[in-house]
């Protein structure tokens, strides 16, 4: 379990950050964090894995409040991935990146190759095994990220933009990566923007804005309500803002798959 | 007149047997916005550096072809020549911000180009201000978050007023408001200034609508292009590795009612709907 209850935090002490914010994200949960840059999604990350301390209020992750904790002590079961690639990478090849947690995580080398090849196969990056890092593209830059703490399997895994540089494909892999995670009892919390991503995934979705929680719902309810959209400058998914704009009674727009809104409007015109 | 015009060029970085770049053609004329696309490591990005003569003056590596940008040749045009025609937004913001104040980061390549002091400050005001962040003017850019870095990366080329500008991914990081705002600025300064804009992106939902032409790259090459809703149509029907808009893949499912016409944009699949009979 991971459990904010009222954080305060301010940078330096004057950039309020967070202003209050409490939740509990269950065991097996998929959370979104969404909300207007800056509104503190990226806080409330470093936050969970104790890298920053609540200045008042508190945070227990797993049992542990961080106040006791450090990053390097939670690191093994929270797995942190963050916005910018670049900063956690500092190995001569892509290979290195990934092994290294596993080497210190006390694997045997036989499973550090194991484990290494296996994350690289699925993330589409075993061609790059001997390249450095920083030679990737954008998008595998960020895969490998996913790849380095996806392969020491974390109890808890939080990535910020998870999205980010991706493709269709990977897209689409990245959903079902969540979804096995989540099955396995795993906790994951993402930050994005990406309100298609969002619609496909279907997570909880805790909504931020300037420092608080303005909303906690499903991802049906909080990306189909325009007025908690505008607050957090979020835009609702395309099929619901088609669904929503046809001007016929009784059109059901709470829908964010493309297959089911079609079978919605299928169903307007049978009804003529 | 050409924007930009690339021919044959292949390009292999320092070391490597692979190509990143294969034979690659490509017009831009002036004023158009070009919108470019395809899977993760396609070469969006490695092309966007031969624009902008990074590649190869900066990488330098295997290079064939030839790139004409504005009439220069930007493989052995200076950079400081070249940056005067061509603003690049990168796609990590970290790399083009220099952990300056805001206001210092935007400034500073003005500064380079000798401006006068007071035409400096208005462009710097008036950069920030269209991004939405002139109330971080004093804060320092490596304090900022995610999104902020990368409005301040946007606001600091933007004051330079390029007539090429080139975007790798901008709206990776901005919330979908701050993204709808930076697209209807892209529209703006082209219709005023005659701005070409080449845009890589995923997310083509945001660009098909507005963009002039749309190119997708496959293997780092140019296996498609057109106008964004013919290339679209292509996409669903040969199934190319792209995020293809939901409101076009609803039309691609609703292909009976909608005589196959596919729409690129909410209110027109709207208006088709209801001119067939969906509406009370
Ligand atoms: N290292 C830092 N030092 C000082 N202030 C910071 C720092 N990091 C973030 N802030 C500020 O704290 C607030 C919250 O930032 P945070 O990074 O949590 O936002 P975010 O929701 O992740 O935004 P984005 O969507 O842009 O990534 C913002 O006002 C930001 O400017
Ligand atoms: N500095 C470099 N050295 C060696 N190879 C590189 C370098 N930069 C990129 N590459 C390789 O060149 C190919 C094209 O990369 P590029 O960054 O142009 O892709 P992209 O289309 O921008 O991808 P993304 O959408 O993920 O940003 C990839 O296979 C990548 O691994
Ligand atoms: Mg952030
Ligand atoms: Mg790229």
């Amino acid at each position: 379990m991971i459990e904010f209850t009222d954080v305060h935090f301010s940078y330096h002490g004057t950039i309020r950050a967070l202003d209050g914010v409490t939740f509990t994200i269950g065991e097996g949960e998929i959370v979104s964090l969404m909300g207007e840059n800056g509104a503190g999604k990226t806080t409330i990350i470093r936050h969970a894995n104790g890298l920053l301390k609540p200045q008042r209020g508190r945070v227990v992750v797993d049992g542990t409040d961080t106040k006791n904790a450090t990053v390097a002590e939670l690191s093994r079961k929270v797995g942190v991935i963050f916005q910018s690639p670049d900063n956690m990478f500092f190995l001569q090849t892509v290979y290195d990146e990934v092994a290294f947690a596993l080497r210190k995580f006390g694997y045997t080398p036989k499973e550090v190759e194991e484990r290494v090849s296996e994350v690289l196969r699925f993330f589409g990056l075993e061609r790059y095994r001997d390249r450095s890092p920083f030679t990737l593209s954008g998008g595998e830059k960020k895969r490998l990220s996913i790849a380095i703490v996806a392969a020491w399997n974390p109890k808890y895994l939080l990535i910020d933009e998870p999205t980010v540089g991706q493709d269709v494909t990977y897209r689409r892999l990245l959903v079902q990566l969540l979804n096995e995670f989540a099955n396995e009892g795993k906790t994951i919390v993402i930050s994005t923007h990406d309100v298609e991503f969002v619609a496909d995934l279907r997570p909880r979705v805790i909504l931020v804005s300037r420092g608080r929680v303005i909303a906690d719902g499903s991802a049906r309810d909080v990306l189909t309500d325009e007025e908690l959209l505008k607050r957090a400058s979020l835009v609702m998914p395309q099929v619901p803002q088609l669904l929503r704009s046809i001007p016929k009674s009784g059109v059901n727009f709470k829908l964010l798959g493309v297959e089911e809104g079609a079978r919605e409007i299928v169903r307007l015109f049978s009804r003529g | 007149m050409r924007a930009i015009e690339v021919r044959n060029l292949s390009y292999r970085y320092p070391g490597q047997s692979d190509y990143a770049l294969l034979d690659l053609n490509l017009n831009v004329d002036e004023g158009e916005i070009v919108l470019l696309t395809g899977p993760s490591g396609c070469g969006k990005s490695s092309l966007i550096r031969c624009i902008n003569g990074l590649i190869p003056q900066m990488y330098g590596g295997q290079y064939e072809g030839e790139v004409r940008v504005l009439g220069l040749n930007p493989a052995v045009t200076p950079t400081r020549v070249m940056s005067k025609h061509v603003g690049t937004v990168f796609q990590n913001p970290d790399n083009q911000l220099f952990a300056l104040s805001v206001e210092g980061d935007v400034a500073f390549s003005l500064e380079n180009l000798g401006l006068q002091r007071d035409d400096i400050e208005k462009r710097v005001r008036e950069a920030l201000e269209r991004v939405g962040i002139s109330e971080l003017r004093k804060r320092s850019t490596f304090e900022l978050s995610g999104g902020q870095k990368q409005k301040v990366a946007i606001a600091s080329i933007l004051a330079l007023s390029p007539k090429i500008l080139l975007l790798d991914e901008p709206t990776s990081s901005l919330d979908p408001l701050s993204a709808r705002s930076l697209i209807e600025t892209l529209v703006e300064l082209r219709r005023r200034d005659e701005l070409t804009v080449m845009i890589a992106e995923h997310k083509t939902e945001l660009l098909a609508p507005i963009a002039d032409k749309m190119v997708v790259m496959d293997n780092g090459t140019v296996i498609d292009e057109g106008h964004p809703r013919e290339v679209i149509e292509r996409a669903i029907r040969f199934n190319y590795a792209i995020n293809v808009p939901k409101v076009s893949q609803l039309s691609a499912l609703l292909s009976e009612y909608l005589n196959s016409s596919i729409y690129l944009e909410v209110r027109d699949l709207v208006d088709a709907l209801s001119e067939i009979g969906c509406s009370d």
